[in-house]
């Protein structure tokens, strides 16, 4: 943060973030309360009534009277929205119509009791955040909150009343409201109320309001509820201060830390360090170690750091990391060290006492290493949950490894007994000992210390005079009995650890490895199908689930790719749909639509989401576990670059490719232009100069511009002729008419056509006489042999040859025209054939550029083929094949056609 | 211009076209060729006008705005059998041929020389006034004596197989006017071969062989590219 007194660009920007944002998000009001009882409901309907007053269209989203006259008095005139029927396990019960409220867009809904938790089966699973959704969707809400739902103060006001509080809200929806309207009551006249039976308490609850509506109680609750709503209006102060720039001077930065550890008190430990970062108005991060004991937490306990950790974020902790390490302490500390924090928060220690004395505890351990950072260490508190102790979970394969044990301690027996001849009785020790190495080693920690002890009950028996017996003569051997032991468990735990360590690193280092080959693979996948099938396996081997991608599709989110085997039916897909629209994580394991069989994952880039993640695991009881969350975070945030690179990319070539067809039509324009007006001057030129002049010019004059007149309406009409060829050709309009016909007929026929200018050139054909019929359209490919000649007249001299060949050639007919003009350089080759190519001629001899494109297209649309050689004496020749196919008429033969 | 040509009256010619260009064209050149010309511009105009004009020769084009020229054709052919050369434009040989096969008598293709308009109607006018043909057909060199049966050219008689020589025979008695494939077919090998071109081909290719001086380039018989085909008129 800033020192001196200029605007931090980042506060600026969050904060013009915050309002743009608001103008499209909802308004939350929230009437703010103590107790049950105060008024809020009542408050909240009053306040309605004055909106609809303005003109303001509001309708009842949910409003609880609990039978209370007044209440439901304010309810009238009110537009109420159906409640939505649940039926759960017999029971029917009513829920607020989400769906409803959305469709029906007002401006204002109410919506009562916030930390309401929904039937199961309702989208959310707390009225909270179908709160959050009508905001976002634009719809202002007034609601009600009681100041113990919020979970920053569950524990302070269990301690307060001694009631734990089950339905809470997460901090941040108050401090995310627009405004919060305090419905203060003295507790005296609460009392009074709750006397007069005004106060609604549910049954269950009964007893422990008693305890509750106590003075003391109350007066306490009220102070509490103050004071947070002060803290409000204090935060926005600062904001406002922050914003505008009145010179202030900025508190010394401090950073928290809290460490958990997934014990049952580390939701108070999450809670208590929020509420200090908010009094010291900083950030705070929390942090979860993994160890080798991870490994061996219940499925339960996975769960409640998973969650724990998801209370973290919701709370606002501004990083919440998970390590994996051989020392919870140390990797603490080395976070603390990084990322200059200047308080921890822990939790007393949970394990027994007996197991620190070693080592110490984990605070212990942090306070030694703690050098420059403060430490707090916060108590259990009255109050505690009846939390699982993480059990370790005991090796399924544990008889087993017993029973190989005792084969070990009998193999070491069984050797001592073989040297015992020649050793003293003292180095039979090491045969155990090796043993219980080996145990550790192959067999784990307790089969080991279960060897040790073996080793020493064995060595005594058989090697410790009295033999056969476990009385001990010489109290020597009991130091012997004591060193085994103890360095049977010193070793056992150090290979255990070294064991887990190694596997540690095993894990950590195959994840990374497998993050990286995501990242190596994605780099290399250019089309978005290779993209989604490169997440999918690589995704789906690390942690061992079916994954499905969605990505939008008009409206709606479509399957683009899914491990094998794999479906979603229209239910799953509505939840996916949810989280690309909402952009956070929902189903399974989730609190939002819990009842998904999937958990869906939204793929975002800068704040924009491209699609979604679905993950089932193979094992579907296995839950979320945070090595696995962390993957899928990181593959998640892959997968989205890739898929928004493959989107660009895709754009980027439309781009290109609407500027390659700007410039073609630019191209086009001119040339047509061009083409068409060259003709059209010189019969403007001739015809007005016999208009205007005629009567000056020579008969043989006159007749040479009429002449010359003629041909260009001739050039321009053969022009337009190939320009209506190619649109045709363009638009796909072609249609081939196949017949077999006679090459001999059609090249007769082309050449009548150009009969005028063939006048003084020489044309040599060569067809052999018994060529048969050919399958083709004879118009098309008129137009192509009308187009080579044309060109072959265009460009070789007055006196050159032109030469006409027609064969046959296994299944195909063979026609070319050649000519000896001056040839097509090697490289423009293949390129004549491109529309509006000319080589560069002089001005009489150049044409558009058409001529061979339209052959080249009506040749193909026959299945043929066209190309462009030169020859060898000089000039060029264009080759073209077409099919001779038709069934059975290959042949011409001089029988065929007779009269029968 | 054959003497035979010229009647008492000088031949009536009926122009339908609704293009003022053409209508100008036709009507100059037309009456420089001594020709009598009137005007339609639709289709409903030109049945009006064929019935109080009685013209000698129709030029209808295809594009009429209001009706199908084939369908003027039609209703016309309903009660008369005034010769009709069709107008029509490149690409659109499906509508000649409908045309020709509903009762026209040749085309012209837009856009076209006078020369070869005034050569078709010629052949068109002759076939209304004569009604059978003289019995020796000579053009160029080639020599065809229906009554002997007797083909040669430059001379030299020529051996044609007997459909060979129908096939000639029937373009000769068209001679200078387009017959189309199907109608050829429908002629010599009768209504069940129409849908046999290659039967056609190959005829006209060994005709060709035979009797044109070069096959490659045909003097005789004209290809009329997606149409049919026409023997060259004698002068």
């Amino acid at each position: 943060m800033n020192q001196d007194s200029r605007l931090d660009p980042d506060v600026l920007l969050a904060r013009v973030q915050a309002e743009e944002a608001q103008k499209v998000k909802g308004k939350l009001k929230i009437f703010l309360g103590y107790a049950a009882g105060v008024g809020k409901t009542f408050s909240l309907l009053e306040a309605a009534h004055s909106r609809k007053a303005e003109g303001v269209d509001v309708v009842v989203g949910v409003v609880e009277t609990h039978g209370r006259a007044e209440t439901e008095a304010l309810l009238q005139g009110l537009e109420i929205i159906s409640l939505k029927e649940i039926e759960y396990r017999g029971v029917q019960l009513s829920e607020m119509d989400l769906d409803a409220v959305l469709t029906r867009k007002p401006q204002l809904a109410l919506v009562d009791e916030h930390a309401h938790t929904n039937a199961p089966g309702s989208r959310h699973a707390k009225r909270w955040q179908d709160v959050e959704e009508l905001i976002n969707a634009g719809i202002d809400v007034y609601t009600t909150l009681n100041i113990q739902h919020l979970e920053s103060f569950r524990d302070i006001i269990a301690q307060v009343t001694g009631v734990i509080q089950r339905e809470t809200v997460p901090d941040r929806v108050l401090d995310e409201a627009t405004d919060i309207e305090v419905v203060d009551l003295p507790p005296e006249e609460l009392l009074q109320r709750l006397r007069e039976g005004k106060v609604y308490i549910p049954e269950q609850a009964a007893r422990a309001m008693d305890n509750f509506f106590e003075s003391g109680n109350l007066i306490a609750l009220r102070e509490i509820t103050l004071r947070r709503a002060a803290n409000r209006v204090d935060e926005q102060m600062r904001e406002y201060l922050q914003t505008y720039a009145t010179p202030e001077i900025w508190p010394v930065t401090e950073r928290l830390l809290v460490c958990l550890s997934g014990g049952p008190n580390s939701e108070r430990l999450i809670r208590t360090a929020r509420r200090l970062a908010e009094d010291l108005k900083t950030d705070w991060h929390a942090l979860y170690v993994e160890t080798a004991e991870t490994d061996t937490l219940t499925q339960d306990n996975r769960e409640r750091i998973w969650r724990e950790l998801r209370l973290a974020e919701s709370l606002g902790a501004k990083e919440v990391i998970t390590l994996k390490s051989d020392s919870a302490a140390e990797a603490a500390i080395d976070y603390a060290r990084k990322h200059k924090i200047t308080k921890i928060i822990v939790g007393r220690s949970i394990r027994p006492r007996w197991r620190e004395w070693w080592r110490g505890s984990f605070v212990d351990q942090v306070q030694e290493r703690s050098k420059g950072i403060d430490v707090y260490v916060v108590s259990e508190g009255k109050v505690s949950e009846k939390g699982e102790k993480a059990q370790p979970q005991i090796s399924k394969e544990s008889w087993p490894s017993y029973l190989n044990s005792l084969l070990l301690v009998l193999g070491a027996t069984a050797v001592s007994f073989i040297v015992s001849a020649f050793l003293a009785p003292t180095n039979m020790i090491m045969f155990y000992l090796l043993a219980v190495v080996v145990a550790a080693l192959r067999l784990g920690f307790r089969p080991a210390l279960f060897t040790a002890v073996l080793g020493v009950l064995a060595f005594d028996f058989f090697f410790v005079p009295p033999f056969y017996s476990f009385a001990v003569a010489d109290t020597q051997y009991l130091i012997t009995f004591a060193g085994l032991l103890i360095v049977g468990a010193v070793i056992s735990t150090l290979v255990a650890r070294t064991k887990s360590h190694a596997e540690a690193i095993k894990t950590r280092e195959a994840q990374t490895s497998s993050l990286y080959a995501l990242s190596r693979d994605l780099a290399g996948a250019a089309k978005l199908d290779d993209i989604l099938r490169t997440v999918i396996s690589h995704v789906g081997e690390t942690i061992d689930a079916q994954i499905a991608i969605l990505l939008p599709h008009g409206q709606s989110l479509s399957v683009q790719a899914s491990s094998s085997g794999f479906s979603l039916g229209e239910k799953e897909k509505s939840v996916a749909l949810w989280t690309f629209h909402n952009g956070e994580m929902a189903g399974k394991g989730t609190e939002t639509l819990s009842s998904a069989q999937l958990l869906y994952i939204p793929l975002q880039t800068g704040g924009r989401t491209v699609g979604v993640m679905g993950v089932k695991w193979v094992d579907s009881d296995e839950g979320l576990a945070p090595e696995h969350r962390r993957v899928l975070e990181a593959f998640s945030s892959q997968a989205a670059l890739a898929i928004e690179r493959a989107y660009l990319a895709e754009k980027a070539e439309q781009t290109q490719l609407l500027q390659a067809t700007e410039r073609l039509e630019r191209s086009l324009l001119d040339s047509i232009s061009h083409d068409l007006r060259t003709p059209l001057s010189s019969i403007t030129g001739a015809l007005s100069s016999l208009l205007e002049e005629g009567d000056v010019f020579a008969p043989e004059s006159k007749r040479e511009l009429i002449e010359l007149a003629w041909e260009e309406a001739g050039r321009m009409n053969r022009f337009i002729s190939n320009l209506l060829d190619i649109t045709r050709l363009e638009a796909g309009a072609v249609k081939i008419k196949k017949e077999p016909y006679d090459v001999q007929d059609l090249l007769g026929s082309c050449l009548a056509a150009l009969e005028p200018r063939l006048k003084e050139r020489k044309i040599k054909i060569d067809m052999p006489p018994s060529l048969p019929l050919v399958s083709m359209d004879s118009v098309l490919m008129a137009q192509v042999l009308n187009n080579l000649l044309d060109n072959a007249l265009k460009y070789s001299p007055p006196d050159g040859l032109i030469e006409v060949t027609a064969r046959t050639r296994d299944k195909w007919l063979e026609i070319g025209v050649a000519d000896q003009g001056p040839g097509i350089p090697e490289e423009h080759l293949a390129q004549v054939f491109n529309k509006f190519f000319t080589l560069n001629r002089a001005e009489e001899a150049r044409g558009t550029g058409l001529g061979l494109t339209i052959s080249k297209g009506f040749v193909e649309a026959h299945g043929g083929k066209i190309w462009a050689e030169n020859q060898p004496g000089g000039g060029s020749k264009i080759v073209l094949t077409i099919p001779l196919t038709i069934s059975g008429m290959e042949k011409a033969s001089p029988t065929v056609g007779e009269k029968k | 211009m054959n003497a035979e040509n010229l009647d008492k009256n000088i031949p009536r010619i009926l122009v339908v076209d609704d293009e003022k260009a053409i209508q100008r064209f036709l009507k100059s050149a037309l009456s420089s060729a001594e020709f009598s010309v009137h005007i339609a511009g639709s289709g409903k105009e030109a049945l009006a006008a064929a019935i109080a004009i009685r013209p000698d020769l129709v030029i209808l084009d295809l594009g009429l705005p209001d009706m199908d020229g084939v369908e003027v054709l039609r209703r016309l052919r309903e009660w008369t059998q005034v010769p009709v050369i069709i107008l029509s434009v490149r690409d659109r040989e499906d509508d000649k041929v409908k045309a020709l096969d509903s009762g026209a008598d040749d085309y012209v293709t837009k856009p076209f020389g006078i020369g070869e308009l005034l050569a078709r109607m010629r052949v068109a006018l002759r076939k209304a006034i004569q009604s059978s043909p003289a019995p020796v057909y000579k053009v160029d060199g080639l020599e065809v004596d229906l009554e002997h049966r007797r083909v040669s050219v430059q001379g030299k008689e020529v051996q044609l197989t007997a459909t060979e020589y129908d096939l000639l025979r029937l373009l000769v008695m068209h001679a200078g006017k387009v017959l189309t494939h199907t109608h050829i077919l429908r002629q010599i090998w009768g209504p069940a071969y129409i849908e046999q071109p290659h039967l056609l081909r190959v005829n006209i290719s060994n005709l060709r062989r035979k009797i044109e001086p070069e096959p490659n380039q045909p003097q005789y018989i004209l290809t009329e590219l997606g149409v049919g085909y026409r023997l060259k008129m004698a002068p």
